[in-house]
């Protein structure tokens, strides 16, 4: 992650939410495994009547044992469909470095329209499995909650 | 090829006449089938199989020779193959995607096969010996194929018998007479992308039968419906029906395969019943070959689908 603002804990109560726009949270189980990696992630808001998704973080390993990581950025199948694939190169912004298990924060862009969407965050590890969690939100007051089963923990969108 | 023994297999259908069962009963299938059909990074590569078998994916009978396999760039340049290697059942190869964009590979062959009476002897029309197969190519002296129906040897049961190896088309004598020439045009191919997927390699040639899809073929969603236009000379070809069938046969009971036919438009709606490999074949038959002196046109028309889970 090259911004850590955007990224950080929210324990350590870093999170810098703008004032008028909401916060996604994002946990990242821990898996009892013997070869652990951790998850490539990617977190993107659909707008409910259609339209371009918009991609607010997508956590990857830039290099991959000498590989770019970039290989595996399919992985993440679902966003790679309706956004990443489109993206010549990752936006700086948006991308960063894998995450290990833990609760993270990131804030929703205060550019949001009113409206509904549906947040994505889609999780794919190494030797691992894959999955996807939506949470339906209502801007600017409609928030919600998801959980996943496996490769992801609770995923909410808190509103002010 | 492949192309070439699927040519030789299908002269030994066309002429063993109308007691055999036609070609689209043969259950040899050419496959060509990519390691993934989407690829993310800076330095995506392909890896290719290719073979010819009854059961899908199953390497079990003949490699597809990979001399005649074609590359087409995004952009619509000639690509190429690399590290390609022919075993017993199959052969392998690399494709190196150097531009972003959808690449096409694979084969587009046209044969002329069929027969005629010499002197009063009956010869068989095919591939001119030593052709693009050479020696030791499928049918070719001493590699697969050569002891099949159609690899030169006389035939078997009912049928004519044929002497000696086949004709090349064009070395037909001039006092030929019952002439049967047919075209068979067979085209094999897969798509795969690098990236945001593009349209360039679906630019029709006008000839014969072949996909101008409406939905990306590497756009393809278990649930969902993918529509593909499937074209004739460039027309859309009405009534085609498509054969489809999931690979993994081997771990199954039944073939699992399923039928879509286009209609007047040249379109087919295939609903995905479960991600995975799918192959794709359709034939059809017309009296408007291009060759000289041929009365019939064959075409036949492959591919390999990647369908994603939602």
């Amino acid at each position: 992650m090259r911004n850590p603002s955007l990224l950080a804990p929210l324990a350590a109560g870093l999170v810098a939410t703008p004032a008028l726009a909401g916060t996604v949270s994002v946990q990242i189980p821990r898996v009892d495994v013997a070869e652990y990696h951790r998850p490539y992630v990617a977190i993107w808001l659909e707008p409910a009547a259609g339209g371009s998704p918009r991609t607010l973080a997508v956590w990857y390993d830039a290099k991959h044992r000498g590989e770019p990581g970039t290989k595996w950025l399919s992985e993440l199948r679902g966003w790679w469909r309706v956004a990443g694939r489109a993206m010549a190169v990752l936006p700086e912004g948006l991308s960063g470095a894998t995450r290990a298990p833990g609760q993270y924060a990131i804030p929703l862009p205060a550019d949001l329209k009113p409206g509904a969407y549906t947040l994505k965050v889609e999780a794919a590890r190494e030797t691992g499995g894959r999955e996807l969690v939506s949470v339906p939100i209502t801007l600017p007051r409609g928030g919600g909650r998801a959980a996943g089963h496996g490769e992801l923990g609770a995923v909410a969108v808190a509103l002010p | 090829m492949s192309s070439s023994r699927l040519r030789l297999l299908l002269a030994g259908a066309l002429l063993a006449g109308p007691m055999l069962a036609p070609a689209a009963a043969f259950a040899h299938r050419p496959w060509l089938l990519p390691s993934a059909t989407s690829f993310s990074g800076e330095d995506p590569w392909v890896s290719v199989d290719a073979a010819v078998s009854n059961d899908l994916f199953f390497a079990d009978h003949f490699p597809m020779q990979t001399a005649q396999i074609h590359v087409e760039a995004p952009d619509g340049a000639a690509g190429q193959i690399e590290n390609a290697a022919t075993g017993r059942y199959r052969s392998t190869f690399d494709v190196h995607l150097t531009r972003p964009g959808t690449w096409k590979i694979g084969t587009d062959s046209t044969m002329l096969t069929g027969s005629f009476v010499a002197d009063g002897v009956a010869h068989r029309v095919g591939r001119r010996p030593g052709g693009p197969a050479g020696p030791g190519g499928p049918g070719g002296p001493g590699g697969p194929g050569g002891e099949r129906p159609g690899g030169g040897k006389p035939e078997q049961g009912n049928g004519p018998a044929f002497a000696g190896p086949p004709v090349a088309a064009e070395d037909i004598p001039a006092n030929a007479t019952d002439i049967k020439l047919v075209e068979a045009i067979s085209r094999n191919e897969i798509f795969v992308t690098s990236g945001q997927p593009t349209t360039g390699v679906f630019a029709p040639t006008g000839k014969g039968l072949e996909l101008s899809p409406i939905t990306h073929p590497d756009d393809l969603v278990a649930g969902e419906v993918a529509k593909f236009r499937f074209l004739i000379d460039g027309r859309p070809a009405a009534g085609l029906k498509l054969t489809i069938i999931p690979g993994g046969k081997r771990y199954r009971d039944a073939e699992g395969g399923f039928a879509v036919t286009t209609g007047a438009d040249g379109v087919a709606s295939i609903t995905w019943p479960s991600a995975g490999m799918f192959w794709l074949n359709a034939v059809a038959t017309d009296n408007h070959p291009a060759a000289p002196r041929a009365t019939e046109r064959r075409m036949s028309y492959t591919t390999t689908l990647e369908v994603m889970a939602p």
